[in-house]
């Protein structure tokens, strides 16, 4: 654990214990963060430490509040999708779909089959790129940095296939409300086809390196346990979760996006500790692959849109070209388009749990209100409990190991 | 074990806090209570402790401001899950602006505690009960709830944003 002299603000407490004096406990207080290479974002911990034992600790979070569910109260639903995309900046088309999704619960739209499949495909790239992310970094932080090099090569490839389906690659922005904005050409399908073959190999030699060495043991192995009973009263989902022994997923319970059409475990762990938390997401990589090769071999002809021109956002060629399309696109970008009212909450799995959208329509150009739920947000306070009692150098594992994102704590 | 549906879910809360429920509604399948905002604590115990409904997951807390409604501006929304039975449920509860007062579920769900804190900070509703009713989000110093209805994004004074037609 290299934690920087210079980021390191060190009082120092003196509590005197029992009338003799002998007995003498100092505690320290030590300021870690808001800004630490070791926090892997921004949020700061004060911690008690008895030694180099953690006594207790205090958060502070919203260093990167945005405000999010206030300018949504003016902003027509299309242009919420890139809110969205700040949530979880790691699994950003995630947090866009289960958006696009909501909307459409809310307007009672069926999406087609082949848009759904192609919803899919991104959302199970998204959730191997952020459980890459976050298993490199469990690596990094208990002293491997050749796992993360190796690794966030397979993001970046990652990354272009979503170039090359949306134009962006980390807040994508990717498909529209009522279905995806455009095919899949041949040469998503070719990236898609070269990562299915190659990734295999490079992430088996990352699980080679980490699964069953002696020193990731020592380090991950009891750091930072959580019952499932306390991480359900915590509110946490996701890999969190079912490290725990919890087989909950969003994709089983309440399948969306034609989940249910596919065929894929649930990875659970059994003590809730770090190395759990690590295997279950290593699981996950697999079974996400395995659902995107169903979702290639078995997709769907068609349309990848619905019928829904009040919404779904017309092709430019048309915008340019046909009076009617020009209309719509008109109506859509200006707000004008009606939405029923009503309340909904859809929820997805995300990255890192369940990742929630609750909104109030009044039949506006925007949404009455909006919450997102955010997973992280959720079970970052348990963090205290988790670290209680270890060292300082475990709360920093156990830190990377429940993947707090920034974006998603303060939204 | 049967399958826990909303009508039997509604019929047997309303067994137990008949009075204390104001309206029901199903919006898109999901069984929504207006409840008494005093009782929130005791039907949340309910649901919690029933062996057959076992709601122990608290999935979300927000709240939503209303100011046309006298009397009942603020509302908190809770929404729990029984991961056992796989239904989910909404509660609302509205209170006045003038006094925002309703019962913490802090002691029931650990989770209930930030975003309560969530709440309040947005919303100024105090969770009585609650072991640390501080901002969360917002700098401490903040004297008003940004997320009610009076504070509007944009300035409304500003003449070159006005536009009649969309409504602005």
């Amino acid at each position: 654990m290299d934690v920087d002299k210079n980021q390191i603000e060190e009082q120092t407490q003196t509590k005197e214990q029992g009338a003799e004096g002998d007995l003498h406990v100092e505690y320290t207080t030590l300021n870690l963060g808001p800004t630490h290479p070791a926090t892997h974002g921004i949020f700061q911990n004060i911690l008690t430490m008895d030694g180099d034992y953690v006594v207790d600790s205090e958060q502070t979070v919203g260093y990167i509040h945005r405000a999010f569910e206030k300018i949504a109260e003016r902003r027509p639903y299309y242009q919420i999708t890139t809110l969205t995309d700040r949530l979880n900046y790691c699994s950003a088309p995630i947090n866009n779909m289960g958006w696009h999704m909501t909307v459409e619960k809310l307007i009672e739209v069926d999406i087609p089959k082949r848009a759904q499949y192609m919803r899919v495909i991104i959302m199970e790239l998204a959730r191997i790129a952020d459980h890459l992310v976050c298993n490199a970094v469990i690596g990094v932080d208990t002293g491997a940095l050749t796992g993360f090099t190796y690794m966030f090569q397979w993001r970046e490839k990652i990354y272009d296939i979503f170039e090359q389906i949306c134009g962006a690659r980390l807040t994508t922005n990717i498909g529209r409300i009522g279905g995806m904005e455009r095919d899949f050409n041949n040469e998503v399908y070719r990236l898609i086809n070269a990562f299915l073959n190659d990734f295999p190999k490079a992430f088996q030699e990352f699980c080679s390196l980490l699964e069953r060495n002696r020193i990731f043991f020592d380090r991950t192995v009891k750091t930072g346990p959580i019952s499932a009973e306390r991480a359900l009263n915590y509110g946490f989902t996701g890999p969190n979760l079912r490290a725990t022994g919890v087989d909950y997923d969003v994709r089983v319970a309440n399948p969306y996006s034609a989940y249910e059409d596919f065929d894929f475990e649930i990875p659970v762990g059994l003590n809730g500790d770090t190395y759990d938390r690590f295997m279950v997401r290593q699981g996950e990589i697999w079974e996400s692959l395995k659902i995107i090769r169903q979702a290639i071999d078995n997709m769907p002809a068609g349309k990848y849109f619905a019928d829904v021109p009040e919404f779904y956002l017309p092709p430019k060629e048309d915008v340019y070209n046909n009076m009617e399309a020009l209309i719509w696109h008109f109506k859509i970008v200006m707000g004008e388009s009606d939405v029923p009212k009503g309340e909904v909450y859809h929820a997805v799995e995300g990255g890192n749990g369940e990742v929630g959208f609750y909104m109030q329509s009044d039949g506006g150009r925007a949404p009455y209100k909006l919450h997102f739920r955010r997973p992280c947000f959720i079970f970052y306070q348990a963090f205290p409990e988790m670290i209680k009692g270890g060292m300082l150098s475990d709360a920093i594992v156990t830190l990377s190991s429940l993947n707090v994102i920034a974006g998603e704590l303060d939204a | 074990m049967a399958e826990i549906t909303n009508e039997f879910l509604l019929e047997r809360i309303n067994q137990q806090f008949g009075e204390s429920i104001r309206s029901s509604e199903t919006p898109y399948d999901m069984l929504t209570l207006v409840i008494d905002p005093a009782k929130v604590e005791d039907i949340m115990e309910f649901l919690f402790k029933d062996n057959l409904l076992r709601f122990r997951f608290l999935t979300d807390v927000c709240g939503s401001h209303h100011p046309d409604i006298a009397g009942q501006e603020l509302c908190v929304i809770y929404h729990l899950q029984s991961m056992e039975n796989n239904i989910r449920l909404r509660l609302k509860a509205f209170v006045p602006v003038d006094s925002p007062e309703i019962p913490s579920v802090t002691s029931l769900y650990a989770s209930a505690n930030w975003m309560e804190r969530e709440t309040y900070d947005f919303y100024g509703i105090q969770f009585t009960g609650h072991p640390n009713l501080a901002r969360i989000l917002n700098v401490d110093e903040m004297d008003y709830f940004p997320l009610r209805k009076e504070y509007p994004l944009e300035d409304g004074t500003r003449e070159d944003k006005a536009d009649q037609y969309f409504g602005r």
